[in-house]
């Protein structure tokens, strides 16, 4: 039973982790109804843009390690905006398939420079939060754990604000339904659409800096695999739902983690995608999306 | 118009190419008979370049003790260097140039066992002996009889010599294994080390696995912590290895860690907390610059003095690899490939850098492996496992 509560507290700290990468997924499906694959990019970025700043750290506080953290957000929040700006606003009225493979472009550009700039071999992240274990009836939880998930549920809590109760959520979700009425009533799209893209991307910032926390070695390539399962965690939770990536996120890093300490450690992935294939038939939208007729 | 450029342009190319590859050729044709040219394709830059390097230092040491005390069958040597960069593909085109044109008697390499299998069949087929300095996958030498090595292969390193240590040194009777499935070294090594494990009256209390680009090993090491294993083997390379240490050190598991020859690198202890994790963890290799024999403190000196850095084991190899051949042209009394081959395959009882070495009938090493402890963040010799 220890041991059940034990993988359920991994899963957890994990599944937050892919939650909140999920989460900058589905507010770019969400506003503009594409998949922006450089997401996981910018948080490698963002991982590695906490590797420098935590260098002008001079000791691990929580202070210290949310300052860090912001500031990779911001960088991160920029470059968003700059790739916005760059790659996909002049293909904005082209097919969806055109800037899907823009996205895809954009994502392998990243990597390659990452490489060129930062090298390839991996890199011991500084220790930014201080970190310490507790013990509760044998059932371990590590520090870095709770810093993971509160980071995780406040951030959840700063967007849920954002969008439903302030005047630029309010302008997002116009564009979202409908931009050429958006347009209309008088909202900026392009200025709303950098938002939301410098939003998205300050989220896998942050979820980068966390990764690297919990996984203290970073290399250029360290977002392809985290961000294809958050990928599937949005869309299994109902991509462009925000509680959908959350619960999405923490479902696939709970089935993740008893997959892994069980028997079937090596079939974790195709249980997952297995299990979103399952997802898919029966409830086509995700766990909690609705389904939105596509207009022709 | 522009077809008429076109044709002077790659003659021209073709000219710069032919006259480009000329001077490395021509260095070494003036005074032909009167040198031994030995060829060495090696990783000297690209990913694996700091074992490649390493390797090569400790060579190049050898070539040069061996011309200090007049060369071989009074001859000087020449070693001819190719650098592969790493890549695969290249291994073959290098060691052809070498045999073919520069008409080498041997050929020394390489690190990586890829690199090795590689350039084996063309050795085998132009009957030039290959010895690779510290490919340790078996099918290296099983590639053909030309083919030796100077460092034991996995299946002693896995079996034989992990597995006393488990049992004799720390004893450890229960063990827990955690392989990455997607590296058959590790793979292979869980299974040589199972194997004689369990034969020698060990327990493998759980067997775990990961994948390459995994980061997360929590739900194994939980799964692990709660069979209560005395030691857990960790067959895999330096890079999950720091992370494996951290995170089973933060889930409460203060049982030893070890691993193969795959952990020495100086990553393996670097980032916050991966020294203090990886404390008095164990792992095997080849050689340890401060391990107690005449012949280690020797070439310790000689690399310090030329490098201004210590040695490792790839260093070490490389010096043995260069020598053992040194030995075996000095018996042959001959550069014949043929009679060379004989001689190599008929070293017996070798005193090399890394220890006493005898080549048994699959080409192959018999010697002692060393194991190394981590203390504070630094690679300290720990004792020797003889075959």
């Amino acid at each position: 039973m220890t041991e059940f509560f034990q993988q359920l507290i991994n899963g957890l700290s994990l599944g937050a982790m892919y939650a909140l990468i999920a989460l900058g997924y589905t507010l770019v499906y969400g506003v503009l109804r594409f998949i922006n694959f450089a997401h996981s990019d910018v948080f490698m970025v963002g991982s590695f843009a906490g590797f420098y700043l935590g260098r002008g750290v001079a000791e691990a506080s929580l202070l210290n390690g949310l300052l860090v953290m912001m500031g990779a957000m911001l960088i991160c929040a920029g470059l968003g905006i700059l790739i916005e700006r760059l790659a996909y606003r002049p293909l904005r009225n082209r097919s969806k398939l055109t800037v899907l493979i823009t996205a895809i472009g954009v994502s392998l550009l990243l990597q390659n420079a990452g490489q060129l700039i930062f090298g390839v071999n991996p890199r011991p992240f500084p220790e930014t939060f201080p970190s310490r274990t507790f013990d509760l009836l044998g059932v371990v939880i590590s520090s870095k754990d709770i810093v993971v998930l509160t980071v995780t549920l406040a951030l959840l809590g700063v967007l849920e604000f954002v969008v439903h109760r302030t005047k630029v959520g309010t302008a997002m979700r116009a564009v979202a339904f409908n931009p050429q009425a958006a347009t209309l009533m008088g909202i900026n799209i392009d200025l709303i659409i950098s938002f939301t893209f410098g939003l998205g991307s300050a989220l896998a910032a942050a979820a980068g800096i966390l990764w690297a926390y919990k996984f203290p070695k970073i290399d250029p390539l360290m977002g392809i695999t985290p961000g294809l399962t958050a990928f599937v965690a949005a869309v299994f939770g109902g991509i462009g739902s925000i509680q959908g990536a959350a619960l999405g996120g923490l479902m696939i890093g709970v089935i993740e983690t008893l997959v892994r300490g069980s028997r079937w450690s090596t079939w974790t992935e195709a249980i997952a995608f297995i299990l979103l294939i399952l997802v898919l038939l029966f409830r086509p939208a995700g766990l909690i999306g609705k389904l939105q007729p596509e207009k022709v | 118009m522009k077809r008429f450029l076109m044709l002077p342009a790659v003659l021209l190319g073709v000219l710069c190419f032919v006259t480009g590859c000329k001077p490395t050729a021509s260095t070494s044709s003036g005074a032909a008979d009167s040198v031994i040219k030995i060829g060495e394709f090696a990783s000297l830059s690209g990913s694996e370049a700091s074992f490649g390097r390493s390797s090569h230092n400790g060579t190049l040491i050898a070539i040069d003790e061996l011309n200090a005390t007049g060369g071989l069958l009074g001859r000087k040597i020449e070693l001819l260097t190719e650098d592969n960069q790493s890549k695969d593909g290249e291994s073959a085109t290098a060691v052809k140039k070498l045999i073919s044109r520069d008409k080498v008697i041997a050929i020394l390499g390489e690190v990586a066992s890829g690199r090795s299998l590689e350039a084996a069949p063309i050795c085998q087929q132009f009957k030039i002996p290959q010895v690779s300095p510290s490919s340790t996958n078996p099918k290296v030498t099983q590639m053909g009889d030309y083919i030796f090595r100077v460092c034991f292969e996995d299946r002693f390193q896995g079996g034989t010599v992990l597995a006393k240590f488990a049992l004799e040194s720390l004893q450890a009777k229960r063990v827990a294994i955690l392989t990455d499935v997607s590296a058959p070294y590790s793979a292979g090594l869980t299974t040589y080390f199972k194997e004689q494990f369990v034969a020698k009256g060990g327990t493998v209390v759980v067997e775990q696995k990961f994948t390459k680009d995994d980061k997360d090993f929590k739900a194994q090491l939980t799964a692990i912590k709660s069979q209560n294993p005395d030691a857990i083997f960790l067959p895999v390379y330096y890079g999950p290895a720091t992370l494996i240490a951290l995170q089973a050190r933060e889930l409460g598991i203060k049982v030893p860690l070890f691993g193969g020859d795959g952990w020495e690198a100086p990553e393996l202890v670097q980032g916050p907390g991966a020294a203090e994790a990886l404390d008095g963890c164990f792992f095997s290799t080849h050689f340890a610059p401060d391990q107690d024999s005449p012949q280690a403190k020797e070439f310790v000196k000689k690399y310090e003095a030329r490098f201004n850095a210590k040695p490792d084991a790839m260093a070490a190899l490389g010096y043995d690899s260069a020598m053992v051949l040194a030995d075996a042209v000095k018996r042959a009394g001959s550069t014949e490939g043929s009679k060379l081959r004989d001689a190599l395959a008929s070293t017996r009882d070798f005193q090399g850098v890394t220890g006493k070495m005898s080549l048994d009938a699959d080409r192959n090493a018999r010697k002692p492996a060393v194991i190394i402890q981590l203390k504070g963040g630094k690679f300290l010799y720990k004792e020797t496992v003889n075959p």
